[in-house]
């Protein structure tokens, strides 16, 4: 059921016309942020509004769309998400990634793999990957321009001199086709590994910020490390309570007052597969 | 031999003033080159002009790399200055905080122009960083500590490890010593002193301070109001100066 008095996508064509070219361009120059008119959008900056403004450019009546927060489903805010683009362009959505054609997310990529045809939309808070380590937003503009990144690398330094590794836990910054530095959006660093060369095209929205960025299809993407002290993925020691799954990302739920807890897959669409498979093969 | 450094004809003013007038020098390579004079002379303006942090409007700097290609400093590209800035190249600021990372470790801020041109071994970066420290008489127990918790003579020698990392041939100084005290700043300028006669530096220093000058220099350049008024052998000028300025200020110099 689509609302009345809503043009196809919520935006109108011009804004959506100039995000596409944003897009193209971001395409095009893979990992660099191309500056976009970001709209007033239903609801608040810091919900999700950038990936918002993509998905409504990209979608079309013939898409499927699914929405995950932290890779669930059912969270306050992919169920907004998903009913606000159900109402405004009448497509249908799913819980399911491999039925989707689009899937807008905030902070996960899903387990189960991507293919090509298939868009991920992510939800960024803050796209510039040197926010914290340079101030200067035209000092960061010069540092893409001339690729000298040897800042990002004093940061890993230094959390390897202060704990022994490297203590970033999401938001791990990425080298996009060796050029372009990238932030990934906070997404757990376990889910680093996934974006290189990934058959499904990767779009990401800032809305605050106003930046867009891409990874087309198959684009290696590498996480920044040292030759002795390589790139690693974390993840809780732990198999899924729901599924057994020792493959996906955990989540940690506490469960009582007493110090209980239990780890369970942070994607569900994922997680409740494998029950199913589970229950049909009991 | 063939200087490493050449300017010739350079002029710059700010509104009515001249900061450069008509100057002309050249560096050659292990040769230390102080530039005194009064404040507003326009030395810092040289060192900004010569470095290519500023454009002069007329006359021209010449670098030679090592592979003896001359290039002028002005119409490099920002990527090819930022690069010959961090390898062959350095600059010592008067104020450590404008050289280092306040908030990145001694072993970081001499990391850093490492990683910078490539450096991605953790354990090689640390280890030159402990040997730089070695050489600038830091304990290298205090690889981890924050410059913060340095003295401003330690400061001073962190950045001066810091630029020097990389092994330039080439590099600026504006007033180093300056805001130290005086046992600090002599032991400052003998490390100095060392280090240039072991690396084979070239140095253009900024100072006011003639004694300073007189210990690490071998050619000394008086400018004042944008000119150079006196040039050559640090110990001819000091000993017999031409120019009425340059015998204003050696005579106002205090002896100990």
């Amino acid at each position: 059921m689509t609302a009345l008095g809503y043009n196809f996508g919520y935006l109108d064509e011009n804004t959506k016309r100039m995000i596409r070219r944003a897009l193209l361009k971001a395409v095009a120059v893979p990992g660099h942020q191309v500056p976009f008119g970001a709209r007033e959008m239903p609801l608040p900056y810091g919900w999700g509004t950038g990936g918002i403004a993509v998905t409504a450019s990209v979608i079309g009546a013939g898409d499927r769309l699914k929405v995950i927060d932290q890779g669930a489903d059912d969270t306050t805010n992919a169920v907004s998400i998903r009913h606000f683009f159900a109402k405004v362009t009448g497509v249908g959505t799913t819980e399911r990634t491999g039925e989707a054609t689009i899937i807008q997310t905030r902070h996960r990529i899903p387990e189960t793999r991507l293919r090509e045809g298939q868009i991920l939309v992510y939800q960024v808070p803050m796209p510039e990957p040197l926010f914290r380590l340079e101030p200067r937003v035209a000092e960061t503009k010069r540092m893409h321009a001339l690729a000298d990144y040897g800042l990002m690398h004093v940061k890993l330094y230094e959390d390897i001199a202060r704990h022994g590794h490297v203590a970033i836990s999401y938001n791990y910054p990425v080298l996009v086709g060796g050029r372009y530095l990238m932030s990934p959006s906070p997404i757990p660093a376990f889910d680093n590994p996934k974006m290189d060369r990934m058959p499904a095209l990767q779009l990401f929205g800032a809305g605050r910020e106003k930046r867009i960025y891409a990874v087309p299809p198959y684009t290696s993407v590498t996480s920044l490390d040292f030759e002795d002290h390589p790139f690693q993925p974390v993840r809780a020691d732990a198999p899924c309570a729901l599924c057994g799954s020792r493959e996906s990302y955990l989540d940690e739920v506490v469960v009582d007052d007493k110090g209980g807890r239990m780890f369970v897959c942070s994607d569900t669409d994922y997680c409740a597969t494998r029950q199913t498979q589970r229950e049909a093969a009991e | 031999m063939s200087a490493l450094l050449e300017a010739s004809g350079l002029a710059l003013r700010f509104g009515a003033v001249p900061a450069l007038d008509g100057v002309a020098l050249e560096i050659f390579p292990g040769e230390v080159v102080a530039i005194v004079g009064e404040s507003g002379s326009g030395k810092t303006t040289l060192l900004r002009v010569l470095s290519g942090m500023m454009r002069p409007e007329a006359g021209e700097v010449r670098y030679r790399d090592p592979e003896g290609g001359l290039h002028v400093v002005h119409e490099m590209g920002e990527a090819e200055l930022r690069r010959l800035h961090r390898t062959d190249w350095g600059f010592v600021h008067q104020n450590p905080r404008d050289g280092l990372r306040m908030r990145v470790s001694a072993g970081g801020n001499i990391g850093e122009r490492l990683m910078a041109v490539g450096a991605r071994h953790y354990g090689n970066i640390r280890a030159e960083a402990a040997e730089w420290l070695r050489r600038v008489e830091i304990d290298p127990a205090r690889i981890d500590d924050m410059p913060a918790l340095f003295s401003g003579g330690m400061q001073q020698r962190l950045q001066i490890a810091r630029t020097l990392v990389t092994r330039p041939r080439l590099v600026f100084m504006d007033e180093p010593t300056g805001g130290l005290d005086v046992s600090v700043q002599a032991k400052l300028l003998d490390m100095i002193r060392a280090l240039v006669a072991d690396l084979g530096l070239a140095v253009v220093i900024v100072t006011h301070d003639i004694a300073a000058a007189r210990l690490l220099a071998h050619r000394l350049l008086v400018m004042r109001r944008g000119q150079v008024v006196e040039q050559g052998l640090t110990d001819r000028v000091l000993d017999d100066p031409q120019h009425e300025y340059t015998q204003l200020l050696v005579a106002s110099v205090l002896a100990a």
